[in-house]
């Protein structure tokens, strides 16, 4: 599998608190890739560090893409475009530098005064795309994001589990190769949350999207990921790489099975 | 079942009725004691004209009265104008540099100590007694609730979306017109509305202390000639334009912010 992105070194500290220390990561293309630890170890510092937010004390992260600029996701056109570009891609160091990959935050962060589709096409919009073709674009992927109906509504009229749903999708029109998601479903009951696991690993089979996921769910990573780091300590390392083996599309029977219980008591013994 | 249903409906509505009842009812009972404290002579006739005396006073003197509110208004609007401007441009430039909060927010509150009272003459011996220190008067007291509220909405903004924008490459421009302006509005309203209720104030109070015309010269004309009648229907008058004024400020924010309805 080709890379697309990795991290590599990567430390930060806030004052004499050392937060992370020399983490390094790999992210190949099409993967979901999480990243599991306990809460507060230092996973969000981390994706603040990927999206360019802040800058990390050492280390860098690194961009393999020929056109990470246009940032062609639509459909499948990402393996295609992954197979022609073939050993000459571009490797960008995107090192402290924002736009180049797509981030979530924990909370859906939809903007109140502006209706469903509008939330989705904001990084459209504020890429200046004529409001019209990007509220077109947007509205194509609403059928798919399961919101059909919803377009003209504002945001406190939806639930939470359908505003996480703009929410991915906002993420997905972001248009880059990348998307970081931090804990997207954490904020949702236990219920709505496994329909909402489901229905993203339907998604996935349609949209390859190379995706790093934090979380600190240690069923939601096995169920969704192709791999697993394990972050953990003070400051926080990466102490195991983890390989799920299981074939994809999965269902949630797949929790289920002595394979997962497998997983989730390795898993255990390292957290 | 059903007529359950709509018999609690029918409950229902009539609470909230009731509810917007109270008020009215409560004003009604002040003006009847108030009519019987006068009727019955239990406060002298000069000290306290009666509700229907005051009525009677604004009828005899409605065409005057609003020859001078026309100049009352004038001047709170041009002042509230520019008082709404000046506090907006004072809020926007304290959220975007930090070094003009730390430096003007202190000069800001200190000036609000002073009493506009006390300034009012300053600006007529500086201004004369025409339309200028009244409506400078206005800008005064209406800039700070302006600029304070506004301050306070810009600053609310969730900062992990502020982080969300950045990580979509927006400019500063974008961040304002797209999340912190809208994320203001209610607080920019709520300035609006006090800074309505200030202005008129503003603008009587800079009337009392010299000039020529505007409901506040009416007010001391007939202090002066000790018509309390016509005293209590200017009062009741300016309290009237400022509530009018108020309520045009809430159609104005519910125009401005359909998204607040639809909860």
């Amino acid at each position: 599998m080709k890379t697309i992105l990795t991290v590599n070194n990567i430390s930060k500290s806030y004052g004499d608190k050392q937060v992370i220390k020399n983490i390094s990561i790999r992210l190949g293309k099409g993967e979901l890739v999480s990243i599991l630890g306990v809460s507060g170890v230092g996973k969000t510092t981390l994706f603040n560090i990927l999206s360019g937010l802040t800058p990390p004390d050492s280390g860098n992260v690194m961009l393999y893409s020929r056109n990470h600029e246009a940032g062609a996701i639509e459909g499948g056109t990402v393996e295609s475009a992954a197979d022609e570009s073939g050993t000459d891609k571009a490797e960008t160091n995107i090192t402290g530098k924002n736009g180049y990959l797509s981030y979530m935050l924990q909370k859906d962060l939809l903007l109140p005064h502006k209706t469903v589709i509008e939330n989705a096409a904001l990084p459209l919009l504020l890429e200046h795309v004529p409001k019209k073709t990007a509220l077109e674009t947007a509205g194509k992927e609403f059928k798919h994001f399961g919101l059909d109906g919803t377009q003209n509504q504002y945001p406190s009229e939806l639930s939470g589990g359908m505003r996480q749903r703009v929410a991915l999708l906002r993420t997905y029109l972001c248009n880059k190769e990348v998307a970081l998601l931090d804990e997207p479903f954490s904020a949702l009951d236990t219920i709505t949350r496994a329909s909402m696991q489901q229905w993203y690993l339907d998604m996935m089979k349609d949209i390859k999207l190379s995706t790093l996921f934090i979380t600190h769910d240690m069923d939601e990573a096995i169920l969704l990921s192709d791999r697993i780091y394990i972050m953990k300590g003070s400051p926080a390392t990466i102490v195991e790489e983890i390989i799920v083996d299981e074939k994809k599309p999965r269902t949630s029977d797949f929790t289920l099975t002595e394979e997962f219980l497998e997983y989730k008591k390795r898993i255990r013994e390292l957290l | 079942m059903f007529n359950k249903k709509r018999a609690s409906l029918e409950i229902g509505e009539m609470m909230n009725k009731k509810i917007n009842i109270v008020p009215v009812v409560v004003i009604i009972l002040l003006l009847i004691i108030w009519q019987a404290a006068c009727t019955l002579e239990w406060v002298p006739r000069f000290m306290l004209p009666s509700p229907i005396n005051v009525v009677k006073a604004f009828v005899t003197d409605f065409s005057l009265l609003m020859d001078h509110a026309k100049v009352t208004l004038l001047e709170a609007v041009l002042g509230l104008f520019f008082g709404i401007l000046l506090g907006f441009v004072c809020a926007v430039l304290m959220d975007t540099f930090p070094i003009v909060k730390k430096g003007l927010y202190p000069i800001l509150v200190i000036s609000q100590t002073i009493p506009a009272v006390a300034i009012a003459p300053l600006l007529i011996l500086w201004f004369s007694y025409g339309m200028t220190p009244k409506v400078i008067l206005v800008v005064l007291v209406s800039f700070f609730p302006m600029a304070v509220g506004l301050l306070d909405g810009l600053q609310s903004v969730d900062e992990d979306m502020i982080k969300l924008m950045h990580s979509m490459k927006a400019t500063r421009w974008q961040i304002f017109q797209y999340v912190k302006l809208p994320a203001a509005l209610p607080e920019f309203f709520s300035g609006v509305r006090i800074a309505v209720a200030y202005s008129v104030v503003g603008a009587v109070i800079s009337e009392w202390l010299g000039g020529f015309s505007g409901l506040g010269v009416y007010m001391t004309r007939v202090k002066k000639s000790m018509a309390y009648d016509k005293m209590f229907a200017v009062i009741f008058f300016v309290s009237a334009i400022s509530l009018i004024l108020m309520a045009f400020v809430s159609v104005l924010q519910k125009k401005a912010m359909p998204w607040a309805q639809k909860k």
